[in-house]
C-alpha cells in the first residue's frame, strides 16, 4: 500500500487515489493536423521506465485534485511533492 | 496416570488449574498455558497427523510457527480447519482431531466478530524476544510512538522458560520489567498474540491479533475474535527470530523425531518431556546446548551426535559434566518404528562406518538456524547465503528497516541485545546517550555450524527421505526435478510441491535449496531461496472480510421512493450500488406478464418510473458551453436557456463512453445527466480535463445525483396527468415542446420538469429536491399512473433502438458504430474526434448497431449470443458479431434484439444465426428502430 504524497492533504493511503499514468503528456494543440501515427503516439505510446517516473494521481476520495509526482518504479519511493 | 510426560515442575503452565480437552475422540487433561502440541506430548500422544499421500504417521515436530505436521481440525467453538497445534492455546472444552492433509470448512456460517483497525507509529518492532524488547525499549524511551508485536501470548521469545540470566537475575525478570516499562509509556502499544503477516509498500504492515481464541468457549461474544491491524510505520525493526532446520535421513518423518531446540523448549517452557530416552543429532553448537537442556530436564541421553569433528569446547565440557560424550563425525543413517509407526530406535554411524542401533523414543535433530527473513524479503530485501552462518541472512539493507537478533543471524544473546538496542535507538532517530543493554554471561562458541542437509544412505532410500513432511515430498522428487532439467528453486518447488503447504516449508525450505545446490554442483547462494510472499502465516477469510459481509459487503443506495417500491411488491435489480425496481408483479404475474402490462401502460395510457438514480452533474461558470463543446461530440454552447439536448461523450480513442441529456438552466448553468452506472466516472472525466488540460476554462462541476429525485411520467396520457399535477404550467405542445425544460410547481412541490423521452413516448421527467421524492411519487401514483421497472424501460428503449452505454457498447464502439453519427459535429473540435478518422475507426466492416428479428417470434435470444452466417460451418466459425440487447416486445407482439454486426446495416434483410448453448436461431437483420420510426408519438 503506497503512501501517496498529496500536495494538498499530505500522505494518504493509495486506495484513496486513482492512478493517472504518465505525466506531461500534453493534449496536442491541434489533433486534426496530426498524422495517424502521431496521434497514435499521443494516444497509446507512453513511457515505462525502470527508475524515476513522472506520473499523475487523482485524489478521488480526498480533495479531488489532480497532481504530479515523481516515483521510482523499482523502489516505489516518491520524490518530495512539487 | 494423567499427563504421564509432564515434568514434576518447571514450565510456564498454570499447574494449579486443569483443563479438559478432546483429541481424536479421547479426553485428556492439560494446564492453562499449554498449547495443544505441548498438551498432547504431556499425555504421550505421539501421532498427531498422517501424510496426505503416504498415510504415514506423523508427530509434533516443532514448537511454533514452523510446525509442518501438527495441523488439526478444531470442532469446538466456531470451528476451524488446519489450525497449528503448536500455537493453539488449549482451553477447557477444546475438541480437535488429526488430519491427513486438508481440513474441512464448516458449512454453517461463523458468527464470530472479526474487526479491522488502523494505526500509525514511528517505530514498529516485530518480535518481542530479547532483541525486539531491547529495540522497543531503546526507541520508546526517546518518546517515539512504538508498536511492539509478538505472536506469542507473552513477550520473551527464546528467553521464555529458558535459564539465561541478565544483569545477574533470571532473564524473564528482565523481560517482565521491560514489558512493564513499555506498557507504562503512553505512546507505546504492546500487542501480544499478534502475528505480523505482511510487509507491503511504504512500510505498511498487516498483523493478525488473536484476541479471544485462547479463552475458548468462555470468549465474550462482544469482543472481536481476531483483529486485523493495518500499521503504517515510519521505521521497522525486524526481530523475528529464526527457524530451526533439521538434518534429513531415511525415515526422517516418524513420530518421535523432533527439532532439537523445540524438544528442549517443550521441557523448559511447558514442563513436558518430549521423550524419555533421546538421541540428539546436530551440525552446530545449538544442537549440543539443546542436549544439555534435555538432560537437565530429566531426559536420558542415549547418544549425542555431531556431524562435525571439533576440538573440545565449553558445550562439550558441559555435557561431559553430565556424563555425556559427544560422538563427533556421526550422523543418523536410519530409524526404526514400533507397530504403530512411532520411533523406537535410531541407527547412527560415522561416515562410511558401521551403523549402530540405539533404542530411544526421541530423536532431536538440528541442522542449524534459518533467520526468519520473510518480512525483510517482503520489504524488498534479498537474503544472501552466509558461509559463516551456514544460512541465508539479510543482505543489503532496506531503507528504514533494521534486522536484529537471530533474524539477522546474530544468535549470541549479548550481541542480539546490543544490536536490538542500537537499532531501536537509530529507528527512533534519537540522539544523545543510548541506553546500555543488560549484561549477560554469554556462552562461548565452539565452532562454526556446518551446512549439513543429509546423512545416511539417502541415495538408496531417496523415497523415504522427506523434504516436505506436510506434502509428503521426498528427496526422490527433488532428484526427478533435477533429472527433468530444472535448475531453479522456484521450478523445483512447483514440481515437487515441497514448500507449498500451509507451513510454507519453514523447516525444510532452505534444506531443499541446499540439496538442490548439491545435485546441481552449485554453491547454495547461487541457487537462492524461493520468494517469500505474504502472508507469513495463514489468515482466515473471515478476518479479511471483517464486518464487510452480508449486507455490509457493499453500500446499498436507495432512492427516496424506495419504501413505496417495496410496498408495491417490486422485485429489485442491482444497478451498480443502486437498488432499482426491476418490475412490479401483481398477484399471479411473472416477469413476462408484469412487463407486458407495464409496457402497455406506457405505450397506451400512462406509466411512471423512478429515475432518481440517473447520474446528475451541475456545471456552472461562464465557459461551460465551450467546455461541453469539447467533451461532447455535438454542440452545447448554442443551446438556449430552457432547452435540452442529447449528447454523446467519447474517450480520446474515439470510443463511446457515455451519453445523456443536458439542459441549459441559465447562461452559465447546465444540468448534465449520465448513465446510472457511469456517474462517478463522468465526473472524474470532466474534472480531469478541467484540471489538467484546460484549467483556464472557468467551470466547476458538482455531483447532484443524490440531491434530485426524479420521476419519469410516460405515455400518451402523461400530458393530461402533468397538467392536473401542475395546473400553473402550460403543458401544451407549443408552450412546452420536446427537448425543453421548465421550472414548475408539481403537486405543490418546486420542480424542474424536462420534456425528454427514453421510451419514444410523450414523456416528462419531473425532478424535485430529494427530500420531496416520496411526496412526488405518491402524488403521481395517486393520479392512477402505473409504475414500471427497469425491465420495461429496457424493452421500451430497445424498441426505439436507444442504446445503453456499457450494454450495447463495450469500449470498442464509436458513435458512428452505434448509429449516432447524427450527433457527431464536424464543425468543432471534441475529445476523440481525431480518432474517428483513424484508418481503423474508418473501416467499413466495423461492428455496427443493427436490429434483429428472430425467425421464431417466440425465441428471445440470449444477450451475448454470437452471430454467424453458416451455422453448420466447420470450426473455427467466423463470428460476425453478437447480440447486445434482447427482449420480448408487447408492442410488436414478438421477440426482437439489438446487435453489433460487422458491416452493420449493409446486411439489412440477410439471415444470420444467433448461436447460444449449441442451438442456432435464424435471425433477420433489420433497422434498429422497431417502433414509431418517425418519432410522432414522442413529439406529440
Amino acid at each position: 500500500m503506497l503512501s501517496v504524497p498529496c500536495p494538498w492533504c499530505g500522505p494518504r493511503d493509495e486506495t484513496e487515489f486513482r492512478y493517472g499514468g504518465q505525466a506531461h503528456v500534453a493534449y496536442p494543440d491541434d489533433p486534426a493536423t496530426l498524422s495517424d501515427a502521431e496521434w497514435a503516439e499521443y494516444l497509446f505510446m507512453h513511457d515505462n521506465p525502470k527508475g524515476w517516473f513522472a506520473e499523475r494521481w487523482f485524489h478521488t476520495a480526498g480533495c479531488r485534485r489532480w497532481f504530479d509526482v515523481v516515483r521510482h518504479t523499482v523502489t516505489y519511493a516518491f520524490e518530495a511533492p512539487r | 496416570m494423567s499427563q504421564p510426560f509432564r515434568r514434576v515442575d518447571g514450565g510456564r503452565v498454570d499447574r494449579g488449574r486443569t483443563v479438559t480437552f478432546q483429541f481424536d475422540g479421547t479426553a485428556y487433561e492439560a494446564h492453562p498455558g499449554d498449547t495443544l502440541s505441548s498438551a498432547l506430548l504431556a499425555n504421550g500422544v505421539r501421532i498427531v497427523a498422517r501424510g496426505p499421500y503416504t498415510g504415514r504417521p506423523r508427530g509434533v515436530y516443532g514448537i511454533a510457527a514452523e510446525e509442518p505436521n501438527a495441523f488439526v481440525q478444531v470442532d469446538s467453538g466456531p470451528g476451524e480447519p488446519m489450525v497449528r497445534a503448536t500455537t493453539l492455546e488449549v482451553y477447557d472444552g477444546l475438541v480437535a482431531r488429526s488430519l491427513a492433509g486438508k481440513g474441512e470448512l464448516r458449512a454453517e456460517p461463523d458468527d464470530s466478530r472479526y474487526d479491522k483497525t488502523w494505526a500509525h507509529c514511528d517505530v514498529l518492532v516485530v518480535g518481542a524476544g530479547p532483541a525486539g524488547l531491547a529495540a522497543a525499549h531503546a526507541a520508546a524511551v526517546t518518546g517515539a510512538r512504538v508498536i511492539l508485536a509478538d505472536e506469542r501470548p507473552s513477550p520473551g521469545g527464546d528467553l521464555l522458560g529458558g535459564r539465561a540470566h541478565l544483569d545477574g537475575r533470571p532473564a524473564m525478570d528482565w523481560v517482565a520489567d521491560t514489558h512493564a516499562r513499555l506498557a507504562a509509556l503512553p505512546e507505546v502499544r504492546v500487542l501480544t498474540r499478534t502475528t505480523v503477516t505482511g510487509f507491503y509498500d511504504g512500510n505498511f504492515l498487516v498483523a493478525v491479533q488473536r484476541r479471544t481464541e485462547h479463552l475458548g468457549l468462555a470468549a465474550p461474544a462482544h469482543v472481536a475474535r481476531q483483529r486485523l491491524w493495518h500499521i503504517r510505520a515510519g521505521r521497522v525493526v525486524l526481530a523475528t527470530g529464526a527457524h530451526e532446520r533439521p538434518i534429513l535421513f531415511p525415515d526422517n518423518d516418524r513420530p518421535g523425531i523432533m527439532l532439537a531446540a523445540a524438544a528442549a523448549g517443550y521441557a523448559w517452557r511447558y514442563g513436558v518431556l518430549p521423550g524419555r530416552r533421546a538421541v540428539v543429532a546436530g551440525a552446530h553448537d545449538g544442537a549440543l546446548w539443546a542436549a544439555v537442556e534435555l538432560v537437565d530436564a530429566g531426559v536420558e541421553l542415549a547418544a549425542v551426535l555431531d556431524v562435525r569433528s571439533l576440538p573440545e569446547g565449553q558445550v562439550h565440557r558441559a555435557l561431559r559434566d553430565r556424563g555425556v560424550v559427544v560422538s563427533a563425525g556421526h550422523g543418523v543413517v536410519g530409524t526404526d518404528a514400533d507397530a504403530s509407526g512411532v520411533l523406537s530406535a535410531v541407527w547412527i554411524a560415522r561416515t562410511d562406518g558401521e551403523a549402530r542401533r540405539i533404542p530411544c523414543d526421541l530423536l532431536a535433530t538440528s541442522g542449524g538456524w534459518n533467520p526468519a527473513v520473510h518480512l525483510y524479503s517482503q520489504a524488498g530485501g534479498r537474503p544472501v547465503w552466509s558461509l559463516d552462518h551456514a544460512a541465508f541472512v539479510p543482505g543489503d539493507p532496506v531503507p528504514s528497516v533494521w534486522c536484529v537478533g537471530a533474524a539477522a543471524g546474530t544468535f549470541d544473546l549479548a550481541d542480539a541485545l546490543a544490536e536490538g538496542g542500537e537499532a531501536g535507538w537509530q529507528a527512533a532517530a534519537a540522539t544523545g546517550e543510548e541506553p546500555l543493554p543488560p549484561a549477560t554471561d554469554s556462552v562461548s562458541g565452539t565452532g562454526a555450524p556446518a551446512a549439513c542437509w543429509l546423512t545416511g544412505p539417502v541415495d538408496e532410500r531417496a523415497d523415504s527421505v522427506f523434504v516436505d513432511l506436510q506434502r509428503d515430498a521426498t528427496l526422490r522428487d527433488v532428484r526427478r526435478a533435477v533429472g527433468a532439467g530444472m535448475v531453479s528453486s522456484e521450478h523445483v518447488k512447483r514440481f515437487t510441491t515441497a514448500g507449498t503447504a500451509a507451513d510454507q516449508g519453514r523447516t525444510t525450505g532452505v534444506t531443499t535449496v541446499g540439496i538442490l545446490a548439491g545435485l546441481l554442483g552449485l554453491p547454495v547462494g547461487a541457487v537462492g531461496t524461493t520468494t517469500y510472499r505474504p502472508p507469513y502465516t495463514p489468515i482466515s477469510f473471515g478476518l479479511l472480510a471483517g464486518r464487510d459481509r452480508g449486507r455490509l459487503l457493499d453500500p446499498e443506495r436507495r432512492t427516496p421512493m424506495h419504501e413505496r417500491h417495496e410496498a408495491a411488491g417490486a422485485v429489485f435489480e442491482d444497478v451498480g450500488q443502486w437498488k432499482r425496481p426491476w418490475y412490479y408483479p401483481r398477484p399471479g404475474e411473472d416477469l413476462h406478464r408484469a412487463v407486458e402490462r407495464e409496457c402497455r401502460a406506457a405505450r397506451e395510457s400512462v406509466a411512471m418510473m423512478d429515475v432518481s438514480t440517473l447520474g446528475k452533474i451541475e456545471l456552472r461558470g461562464p465557459d461551460v458551453g465551450e467546455f461541453l463543446d469539447r467533451v461532447y461530440t455535438n454542440r452545447f454552447s448554442t443551446l438556449r436557456v430552457g432547452q435540452c439536448r442529447y449528447g454523446v461523450m467519447c474517450l480520446a480513442d474515439g470510443m463511446l463512453f457515455d451519453d445523456g441529456v443536458t439542459a441549459r438552466i441559465a447562461p452559465d448553468h447546465y444540468h448534465l445527466t449520465t448513465t446510472t452506472g457511469n456517474a462517478a466516472k463522468v465526473l472524474d472525466w470532466l474534472e480531469e480535463w478541467l484540471q489538467t488540460e484546460w484549467p483556464s476554462l472557468r467551470v466547476s462541476a458538482t455531483s447532484v445525483t443524490d440531491q434530485w429525485a426524479a420521476v419519469a411520467l410516460v405515455g400518451p396520457g402523461s400530458r393530461e396527468v402533468l397538467s392536473r399535477l401542475a395546473p400553473a404550467l402550460d403543458v401544451s405542445a407549443a408552450a412546452f415542446p420536446f427537448l425543453t425544460v421548465r421550472d414548475a410547481t408539481v403537486a405543490g412541490i418546486p420542480a424542474r420538469v424536462f420534456r425528454i423521452s427514453f421510451t419514444g413516448e410523450l414523456s416528462y421527467e419531473i425532478n424535485v429536491p430529494a427530500w420531496y421524492g416520496l411526496a412526488l411519487w405518491d402524488a403521481v401514483a395517486a393520479a392512477g399512473v402505473t409504475p414500471y421497472g427497469t425491465e420495461t424501460m429496457h424493452v421500451l428503449r430497445a424498441e426505439k433502438g436507444f442504446i445503453v452505454a456499457g450494454q450495447d457498447t463495450d469500449g470498442t464502439v464509436t458513435p458512428h458504430d452505434a448509429g449516432l453519427g447524427w450527433a457527431v459535429s464536424t464543425a468543432k473540435h471534441f475529445i476523440g474526434q481525431r480518432s474517428l478518422t483513424r484508418t481503423d475507426t474508418a473501416r467499413a466492416d466495423r461492428k455496427r448497431l443493427v436490429g434483429l428479428l428472430p425467425a421464431d417470434p417466440l425465441v428471445v435470444l440470449a444477450e451475448g449470443a454470437q452471430l454467424v452466417v453458416d451455422a453448420d460451418a466447420p470450426t473455427p466459425v467466423p463470428m460476425l458479431g453478437h447480440v447486445t440487447s434482447s427482449y420480448h416486445s408487447a408492442a410488436l407482439g414478438r421477440s426482437f434484439a439489438l446487435a453489433l454486426v460487422a458491416g452493420g446495416l449493409t446486411h439489412r434483410g440477410e439471415t444470420f444465426y444467433a448461436v447460444d448453448s449449441g442451438r442456432a436461431h435464424p435471425v433477420v437483420v433489420t433497422d434498429p428502430v422497431f417502433y414509431d420510426a418517425e418519432g410522432a408519438r414522442r413529439d406529440g
